[in-house]
């Protein structure tokens, strides 16, 4: 472990600082935080967290990045990384509007607004629209129960919601379908 | 090393900023009030308290939750050292003319007022949540300053931690999480077991939808947590405790990330608290949405970095958890209530609630219901207490037709039970469990089928695939109730269905497997002719 440890960090010294090896300046976000957690084998997830953060999902090129930093076998860090609802393997749309499919949403309509915007923008939940301008996801409950249903587009989480000003709000942002 | 915080002085610094002012204006910034615009309500205030020149007249100060999220944002005006008046769905404009009005003529605004005389206030008892509403959770000081960390102190500074123990014995605490194992005895296993390290895990994985009472804990009074983690650790000899968080709950992990550094800071975490010789390092972990996270093997194979896969137990977490080390793990909710049992005593507890199921239990209200929001009220109060006059009953004029409690682990109640005390025994009776508390109240219009489809679908997705009955078993469940629920299942399928509720409770790993069919028992034996009628109708047109 300690040899690790040693190791991971003169890699970082080496060069100068805010200048990657590959070019790609993000990679040192993961540096900053996997040298805070003292390359840490267990620090995975939150690492794997960060690089979603900071490139906005995880290509196979960044799995492997993280497995060779902690030392890990990448055949471990994809399956810890697929094992994970909230990891991604693809680039998210421009925009995102996640319904929340929680018990208290259930109740209320949650199904009618994913299945208005899945038809209205033909892309299946989960997914991003062909032309990548939008994500719809769902969520398994956002603890907003007494909001139900609950739509977060963008991050901005809004309250009893229905598929009419839902479909309002995606075509405001991403523009309306014919 | 700085000198530890001195809790009394806090207080008394405190009481001078309260009186400081004539008028204190609380705006609840919980996440529901957020939504519904609270932010720009309390921006409003502050900025016309500044323009207006009225900082020594009026202080605002942002709160946790105050309960009824339905009519947020909520805002309240307390009069120093009198009167408290309450405003609902309050604007920014609203917000401006209720503090004018006070402030400039002594006069409520009647538009927004609400009614803190009705049930849903009246019927609570808030020990989990007193200060929901009260304090700021940014600010340490403001935690103090309302009994704060005294637990904490009166724990390390003249109790033993057997003695400790004892007491959450005597309070006949048990676990929040759902299935209710006294704590006490839990406590005593960690403290008996061996090793030179041992952790205290609370678990903020709280992957029911339905539920949002531990977000709320985490988010709005983050050192209640952090204290009872500390009396636990104290009471049971570890050093090192982690917190383990849903990512789903970004604003949670900031607060306590933030609360742990200014704990550690005041000299109430790491090493030798308040000059005792007590140490405790806590660190919050992250999930990353899965809900067998929740079961506590899973929990810590996820904290060790590795998928959450559950394991057997025996060995319990006690004798070999995280890294083989003998590890504890509780709810939030739990430990939220281990600071007011060390101040008030075991016996205050055991007053609170019935003689098997002591002390308060908060539930998420929410579906078709009048008043939304987290009520907390004794363990032992009716179901009917709950909907009908806390919850202000059904709306639009439908009728009840069940309450679901415990997530995709529990069971519908019909109507015919609403008279039943919510107990951890009295809702395993009816087919459902305790959980984690979310309440979820479904009206007439609902189809029962329906429902034990969603929560299959649910299981089945969550189903982390390690054992054969769970991973196989929720499929061919799911299955068959798209069939049935489509119109398009036999009788056939029907008896499938119930021979694989048993197959899967009984032969899977772990309680996400056991669990599962709940739904789907429990709806078949309240509601047994729904399910046949969509079957009887399909045979009809085969003939």
């Amino acid at each position: 472990m300690s040899d690790t440890t040693t190791r991971a960090v003169v890699g970082v010294s080496d060069r100068q600082q805010g200048e990657h090896p590959s070019g790609d300046n993000r990679f040192d976000l993961i540096d900053k935080h996997l040298k805070r957690g003292r390359y840490a084998q267990d620090q995975l997830i939150e690492t794997l967290h960060v690089a979603q953060d900071v490139f906005g999902y995880l290509s196979e090129d960044i799995l492997i990045y993280v497995a060779r930093a902690l030392r890990l076998p990448p055949s471990m860090v994809y399956g810890v990384a697929t094992f994970y609802q909230l990891f991604t393997f693809d680039p998210p749309g421009d925009h995102a509007c996640t319904v929340c499919t929680g018990t208290a949403c259930f109740v209320k309509g949650a199904d009618d607004i994913v299945k208005g915007v899945s038809n209205a923008y033909d892309v299946p939940a989960g997914e991003t629209s062909e032309d990548g301008s939008l994500t719809l996801k769902t969520a398994r409950c956002l603890g907003s129960c007494g909001l139900a249903p609950v739509v977060v587009f963008d991050g901005e989480v809004l309250g009893h919601q229905n598929t009419e000003s839902t479909l309002e709000l995606v075509a405001a942002a991403v523009g309306g379908v014919d | 090393m700085a000198a530890p915080i001195d809790l009394h002085e806090v207080m008394d610094r405190e009481r001078e900023e309260r009186f400081r002012t004539r008028w204190r204006v609380k705006a609840c910034a919980s996440t529901a009030c957020m939504s519904a615009g609270a932010g720009a309500t309390i921006q409003a205030v502050e900025d016309m308290v500044e323009r207006e020149d009225m900082e020594l007249e009026v202080q605002v100060i942002p709160t946790g939750c105050m309960g009824l999220c339905s009519a947020g944002p909520l805002m309240r005006m307390m009069r120093r050292g009198g009167d408290e008046t309450d405003y609902q769905k309050v604007t920014p404009d609203a917000a401006k003319e209720i503090v004018r009005s006070h402030v400039l003529n002594e006069e409520p605004v009647p538009e927004h007022l609400l009614d803190t005389t009705m049930p849903f206030f009246t019927s609570q008892e808030r020990v989990v949540l007193a200060n929901g509403g009260v304090i700021n959770p940014d600010r340490i000081e403001s935690y103090v300053a309302h009994g704060g960390y005294q637990a904490l102190e009166k724990a390390l500074t003249s109790m033993k931690p057997k003695q400790v123990i004892e007491e959450i014995r005597r309070s006949g605490l048990r676990g929040r999480g759902g299935a209710g194992y006294p704590v006490g005895s839990k406590w005593s296993l960690l403290a008996a077991a061996g090793g030179k390290t041992k952790y205290v895990v609370a678990n903020g994985d709280e992957g029911d939808p339905g539920a949002y009472m531990d977000r709320t804990i985490m988010e709005d009074d983050p050192h209640r947590l952090i204290e009872g983690i500390a009396i636990a650790a104290y009471a049971t000899g570890a050093d090192q405790a982690y917190i383990y968080v849903r990512a789903e709950y970004p604003r949670a992990i900031e607060r306590l990330d933030r609360a742990i550094r200014v704990a550690r800071r005041n000299r109430l975490l790491g090493r030798k608290i308040l000059d005792t010789n007590f140490s405790l390092a806590v660190e919050v972990r992250i999930g990353a949405g899965a809900f067998v996270c929740g079961e506590e093997t899973a929990l810590m194979a996820s904290i060790e970095g590795r998928r959450g896969t559950p394991q057997l137990r025996p060995p319990y977490p006690t004798e070999k958890g995280l890294w083989g080390a003998p590890t504890m793990i509780n709810n939030v909710e739990t430990l939220a209530n281990v600071a007011p049992i060390i101040d008030r005593g075991g016996d205050w507890f055991a007053s609170i609630g019935t003689e098997k199921s002591t002390g308060t239990k908060v539930f998420a209200l929410a579906g078709d219901i009048v008043n939304t929001g987290l009520i907390e009220v004794p363990m032992g109060t009716s179901l009917r207490e709950i909907v009908e006059e806390i919850g202000g009953g059904v709306p639009d004029g439908r009728s009840f037709k069940a309450a679901q409690t415990g997530g995709p682990s529990g069971g519908c109640i019909p109507a015919k039970f609403l008279d039943t005390p919510v107990d951890y025994e009295s809702l395993r009776e009816l087919g459902s469990i305790m959980g984690s508390g979310g309440l979820i109240v479904m009206d007439d219009e609902v189809r029962m089928p329906d429902v034990a489809k969603f929560f299959m679908e649910f299981s089945m997705d969550e189903s982390c695939g390690k054992c054969t009955p769970c991973r196989a078993g929720t499929v061919q469940m799911h299955n068959l109730l798209q069939r049935i629920t489509d119109g398009n299942g036999t009788r056939r399928d029907l008896r499938d269905l119930e021979h694989l509720c048993s197959v899967v409770r009984d032969m899977s790993l772990c309680g996400l497997g056991q669990s599962a069919p709940n739904p789907v028992i429990s709806t078949l034996q309240y509601f047994r002719s729904e399910y046949e009628a969509l079957i009887d109708e399909e045979e009809v047109v085969h003939a």
